[in-house]
């Protein structure tokens, strides 16, 4: 579709937060499929996706540009940051799955540095240890008033993937949870 | 807050995550369009408020998004277990107040 | 007499003379001592007198050195807003500029009016206000709550708002120490260097507890406090190992949470503006090490509350830490050896120590020969019956403790007291652990544990340094291997020599204090609980501790009695003749001390106390003039005036142009549901009333879901966008529930259904245009679909692409004209509103917001579920009966509508109404009456669900539920209002366009 030709207005474009110990800023634009998918045609999604889903809880995985984060025992959120179109390559699995283009539903926001998961545990009662949530892991869980997906993508690098018209207040959250890191 | 470990995400999790649904093991009768005002009644309106263990729905709503069911004592606000929706109703045995939940 | 203070001593204590600080207190300047609690540096300038006490306005002094303080309680103002009441001097550090203020008192601390109350004190008895305030009835409202209101409550609240910033923290842990004391320290070097995680947190500024009073205690060969400071440098050093200090645990919840409180930055002068004021931590930890010590009883006598007399540990530790003498000529009254320490160390420290009256017959150590060795006056057998002076303790009176001996009267300045220690259970209590008495100490203990946790020293009733360090040790290591699986042997060891003195004690009134004795001797400082008002409620009937701490309000107050419950215990227990366990103990409750709400809230303030969703386009509407609602936490634009327009103005103005002309309307905060699978259609013909097996493709079905109970729960316009997948709406406030009530569907009672459910309400941003001039606007941004009556007419669906984004066009209404709405990707939400926009201004379309929307559906009838339904309307009873399904054969609701009340004559039904004078529009919510004649209370009928001014009417309209409100077309009921009397007429609920051929044009 010619939906690639124009310009996404994302809801955080140009903001910023953070010093020296960490950073909140929003992630660029992602298309983003909501794939509901059962045992028995696991397989062939990860075939056409051309990643293997993770089927431990908690569990993500990524080839290239493309990341499939487990969010429950047969839900996956996809994200992709490249140029290529999930749900166009989803087409012809040819197997029981339901895929739902969710791509302008979420926002992202990333939070980086070595204070990013105290800034995170602000408001999020996760433990966000390495031990317990380590570099991959990713869920569905809550910060502060609202409800987030979390990613850790290195020790002290997490995605926080949130609906659109809640990313004010995701950021502004974080935004006062770096005040004094 | 409690902890409730969910038995599809496979450890436990903050209780901000969840959201109590209701009583458990109440199946909703196949024919449900020819019962009568009684079952109906019993069906939908009536509902036990047990000092002790409770069979609750919870749904991990903020997490994997499934619904499960728990054994809850009341009175301690201890799990005794959770388990997937659609498994048999435990058959337990009733602890001790102050016991620990195992 | 050093620049801070005449009664600091040189060479005592742990702070630096040349760090001064200045500070002031009831607007007197003051020098203290960096490190210095207000209360030290305010004795150290001689000052005891520092409040008013709450009932009888007594002056009061500092009792204590700790969180447990009830009567020093002061005002600390940084600036206008930042006036905290209620802060203790024993806790509050001092910092340069420190603003301090006296308490309940006018008009000065030294004279003060109320203080009438304490001459009046028999009036003020235990119950006094149960028993005074009830008759008659009427001076309740007019004298005594406005009198009571006047005279309650210690402090003042500020009243801007408060500018400080509060943090937050959830933090997991595999042992938590609470306390910082020798026992706890021990604990925590035992459990870190095992591997295990561990947070140690103290309420004080420095670690030690009461290794910073006693100077007896040698630890691995160096003095308690100096080895105390070396284990925290030891632990803070430990990556495994987080270390609060000033970190008070105030709550003990279910599952080892623990709440704490870590005050960042009130003990600064010029705090970063960008440091919170305090951070709350949400603490998780697998094993809770509890070591919070012991805290010192007063003695029970008359005038026990007289500034200057004080716990004598609180001496100590004003001398050993901060260097400052409590007096020049210092009493003692003890029961216990721990006070013959203090009189020792200030003796040693060049303090005259009239006497030392011991209570007991024959102390239990050598402490009184150590005393006298010193050359102390000791008086073993002997009682104080009395302290002379009033703003200042002046002297005390002395007689035997038995026998009739003539009063000794011993003029002092300062008195200090000790009935002996009591462990605190507080954190073991708020964790449901059960305490036990124990017989032989006379002291309450941990008993049952309900939690993982473990208390060790003092609070465990574990006597002695040496007994303390090895049990918490052995529970530090333990608990950590408990905690953590690979957790090693941590092989630390600590060697004790010097224990202190700590037997001994008593508990309740002291002689002087005994029964018939007109004295006030306080057993409660902060709520003016006197022995006597004790002895008044067993009197009046009050048994259980439960009912007597009610009646007098013993232990009620912020300190939670931590001095005095046991005192109180013992009061009750011997007015009743009954053993002390069996008159019980109140269990304890969070907050181990005051917390700020601040801390409670943190970043949930302003823009943060709830969400606040903005649409897409939000942007443009603002530009455009938008006035917003609050719906939910969404910002709708709810009219958009021109120059010069009011609301009633630009609503007429919108609600005209869009039936004229056209308008456009932001109805993204719509529910989305998208609905995926072979079963789809199954799945939504169970959910709602309507059927969908047969809905074709392409087509879209206006649908009510219902509850089981048959009563209408949401509605929705639902789209086929393929044979097995459907785009469902729902109402913007129904958007959450609506997709957890089809889940739970789903997971739990249709679970062999093929079927996903995925919220995309944000996915989409969605712009109605609707009115006669909407297909001409919209038809130049439209690729891929015809748009013609012909191909596309009303409640039909197809995609295409609208400004060259992906689009999902809705042929549909809510206003009864013909229109669209468009589904656009959100991010392009924007663009297409305002291209829509600038060519649609100029051909005559309006923006319009909520308000016109709502004139304009109820203009047509259409319902809004939540308005003109409660939860107790059926389809049947909204006049929707042509939506429920009559061949299905299941749905959620389809028993429900069954039941005979819900198909009983009588139903109340939604119907129009028209005012009879043509001119008054209807409160919403208005009740209705068919005979307004009828004597009060009338019978209601009905009230009003909806009610505006239609502009495109001419008249008002409403639509209103009532009884048998079909069977009453044409005829005149009534809305009694406060001025008068309103008559409408019952129509149907279509009040335009009724053949709704304007749908199709």
């Amino acid at each position: 579709m010619a939906e690639g030709q124009v310009t996404r207005e994302l809801p955080l474009d140009g903001r910023f937060a953070g010093g020296a110990s960490v950073s909140v800023r929003p992630a660029g634009a992602a298309r983003r499929v909501s794939l509901r998918v059962p045992a028995e045609s696991v397989a062939a999604v990860s075939n056409s996706l051309g990643v293997e889903l993770p089927t431990r809880p908690g569990a993500s995985a990524q080839a290239g540009a493309r990341a499939v984060l487990w969010l429950g025992p047969d839900e996956w959120l996809v994200i992709e940051e490249g140029e290529r179109y999930p749900m166009a390559d989803l087409e012809g699995a040819g197997v029981l799955f339901a895929a739902v283009d969710v791509s302008h539903r979420n926002t992202a926001i990333l939070v980086t540095g070595p204070a990013a998961a105290d800034v995170l545990n602000a408001g999020c009662p996760r433990d966000l240890s390495l031990e317990t949530f380590p570099v991959s892991a990713c869920s569905r869980t809550v910060l502060g008033k609202i409800e987030i997906v979390l990613w850790r993508m290195a020790d002290d690098a997490f995605r926080v993937e949130c609906w659109r018209s809640f990313s004010d207040y995701a950021f502004d959250f974080l935004k006062d949870a770096t005040r004094g890191q | 807050m409690l902890l409730i470990r969910c038995p599809y995400c496979e450890e436990e999790r903050p209780e901000l995550e969840f959201r109590h649904a209701g009583e458990a093991h109440i199946a909703r009768p196949e024919n449900i369009a020819d019962i009568s005002d009684e079952e109906f009644a019993q069906y939908f309106f009536y509902r036990d408020n047990p000092k002790g263990m409770a069979f609750e729905r919870w749904r991990h709503m903020h997490g994997c998004g499934r619904f499960f069911n728990a054994v809850r004592h009341t009175v301690t606000d201890k799990f005794v277990m959770t388990y997937k929706a659609g498994e048999p109703k435990p058959v337990l045995e009733e602890p001790q107040e102050g016991q620990s939940a195992p | 007499m050093t620049a801070a203070g005449i009664n600091r001593i040189a060479g005592k204590g742990r702070l630096t003379p040349a760090n001064t600080v200045r500070f002031t207190f009831d607007d007197k300047s003051f020098t203290g001592l960096a490190g210095d609690t207000l209360a030290s540096a305010l004795i150290a300038n001689n000052v005891h007198l520092v409040g008013r006490s709450f009932k009888y306005h007594r002056p009061r002094g500092v009792l204590s050195a700790g969180a447990e303080e009830p009567s020093a309680l002061v005002g600390v103002r940084r600036d206008a807003a930042r006036r905290a009441p209620n802060i203790r001097a024993t806790v509050q550090e001092i910092h340069d500029g420190l603003d301090a203020v006296s308490q309940n008192r006018w008009p000065s601390l030294g004279f003060d009016i109320g203080a009438v109350n304490d001459i009046a004190s028999p009036l003020f008895s235990a119950g006094f206000y149960y028993k005074t305030f009830m008759w008659p009835k009427v001076a309740w409202k007019h004298f005594y709550e406005p009198f009571i209101r006047n005279a309650a409550g210690l402090g003042v609240a500020p009243t801007e708002i408060d500018p400080d910033h509060y943090a937050s923290r959830y933090v997991h842990c595999d042992v938590l120490v609470i306390g910082g004391g020798a026992a706890g320290l021990a604990a925590a070097l035992a459990a870190a260097e095992t591997g295990a995680q561990v947070i140690l947190c103290d309420e004080n500024a420095q670690v030690g507890g009461a290794l910073r009073f006693e100077t007896e205690a040698r630890l691995d060969g160096l003095g308690g406090f100096d080895w105390a400071e070396q284990a925290a440098g030891r632990l803070a050093a430990m990556d495994n190992v987080r270390l609060l200090t000033r970190t008070t645990a105030f709550g003990y919840y279910a599952q080892n949470f623990v709440g704490l409180v870590e005050r960042v930055s009130d003990h600064v002068a010029a705090p970063d503006p960008d440091l919170p004021r305090e951070r709350l931590w949400q603490l998780r930890a697998r094993r809770v090490i509890i070591a919070a010590g012991a805290i010192e009883r007063h003695m029970v006598f008359a005038n026990n509350d007289r500034p200057g007399i004080m716990l004598a540990s609180a001496a100590r530790m004003y001398l050993n830490h901060y260097g400052v003498a409590v007096g020049r000529s210092v009493g003692v009254y003890t029961a216990n050896d721990s006070a013959y320490a203090a009189a020792i160390d200030l003796k040693k420290a060049g303090v005259d120590i009239p006497a030392i009256v011991d209570l007991r017959d024959a102390p239990d150590s050598g402490v009184a020969e150590e005393a006298r060795a010193l050359g102390i006056r000791v008086l073993t057998g002997h009682a104080v019956t009395g302290a002379g002076g009033k703003l200042r303790v002046a002297s005390m009176t002395v007689e035997p403790a038995k026998g009739t001996a003539k009063a000794e009267i011993i003029p002092i300045d300062a008195l200090l007291m000790s009935a002996g220690w009591t462990p605190s259970v507080h954190m073991f209590s708020q964790s449901r652990g059960k305490v036990a008495w124990d017989e032989a100490s006379e002291r309450f203990l941990p008993g049952t544990y309900a939690q993982d946790c473990v208390s060790v020293g003092a609070c465990n009733g574990t006597d002695g340094l040496e007994a303390s360090v090895a049990e918490a040790l052995a529970v530090g290591e333990t608990m950590a291997k408990q905690a953590r699986p690979g957790a090693t042997t941590s092989g630390v060891t600590i060697r004790v020599d010097g224990e202190g003195k700590w037997s001994g004690g008593m508990s309740g009134a002291a002689p002087g204090s005994t029964p018939g004795k007109v004295i006030k001797a306080f057993v409660d400082y902060q709520n003016d609980v006197t022995a006597k008002d004790i002895r008044l409620a067993v009197q009046e009937g009050m048994h259980s501790i439960e009912h007597v701490k009610r009646f007098t309000t013993n232990g009620m107050a912020t300190d939670q009695g931590k001095l005095s419950n046991l005192h109180g215990l013992a009061i009750a227990a011997e007015a009743l003749g009954r053993p002390i366990p069996q008159v019980g103990l109140t269990t304890f409750r969070p907050p181990y001390t005051p917390t700020t709400f601040g801390a409670i809230v943190n970043h949930a303030r302003g823009k943060l106390f709830d969400p606040v969703r903005r649409t897409p386009m939000h942007a443009s509407e603002e530009a455009a003039g938008a006035v917003f609602e609050d719906v939910g936490q969404w910002k709708r634009a709810w009219y958009y005036p021109r120059s010069g327009e009011d609301m009633h103005a630009a609503v007429n103005r919108e609600c005209k142009t869009v039936r004229e002309v056209a308008g456009m309307f932001d109805a993204s905060t719509l529910g989305k549901i998208e609905v995926v699978g072979p079963d789809a259609a199954q799945f939504l013909d169970l959910l709602y009333t309507n059927p969908f097996m047969k809905l074709g493709v392409g087509k879209l079905r206006y649908g009510i879901m219902c509850r089981e109970d048959g009563f209408i729960y949401d509605d929705g316009v639902v789209a086929r966008v393929a044979e097995d997948r459907f785009h469902v709406t729902t109402t913007t406030g129904g958007a959450p529930r609506v997709l957890h009530h089809m889940e739970d569907y789903l997971q739990t009672e249709f679970p062999h259904l093929k079927v996903w459910l995925t919220s995309t309400s944000e996915q989409w941003a969605v712009i109605a245009v609707q009115g006669p001039k909407a297909r001409e606007i919209v038809e130049p941004f439209v690729s891929g679909i015809d748009l013609s009556n012909e191909a596309f007419p009303h409640m039909s669906y197809a995609e295409g692409t609208v400004c060259g984004v992906p689009a999902r066009v809705f042929r549909m209404s809510f206003t009864g004209e013909a229109g669209y709405e468009i589904n656009v990707p959100a991010d392009h939400g924007r663009m297409v509103w305002d291209a829509i926009h600038e060519r649609g201004a100029p051909m005559g379309m309006c923006l319009y917001g909520t308000e016109t929307m709502h004139v304009l559906r109820a203009e047509k009838g259409y319902i809004i579920v939540g308005q003109d339904t409660d939860g107790t309307v059926t389809p049947h009873d909204a006049g929707l009966s042509w939506a429920v399904g009559k061949k299905k054969t299941d749905f959620v609701g389809i028993r429900g509508l069954k039941r005979p009340d819900l198909a009983a004559d009588g139903r109340r039904q939604l119907v129009g109404l028209k005012v009879k004078d043509g001119k008054t529009v209807l409160e919403e919510g208005a009740q209705i009456v068919a005979n307004p004649h009828q004597p009060v209370p009338m019978k209601i009928i009905g009230w009003v669900s909806s009610s505006y001014w239609s502009e495109n009417c001419g008249q008002p309209i409403a639509l209103a539920l009532i009884d048998d409100g079909f069977k009453r077309m044409g005829e005149t009921l009534h809305v009694p209002m406060p001025d008068r009397v309103i008559e409408v007429e019952v129509c149907d609920t279509v009040f335009f366009d009724k053949e709704g051929g304007r749908l199709h044009g």
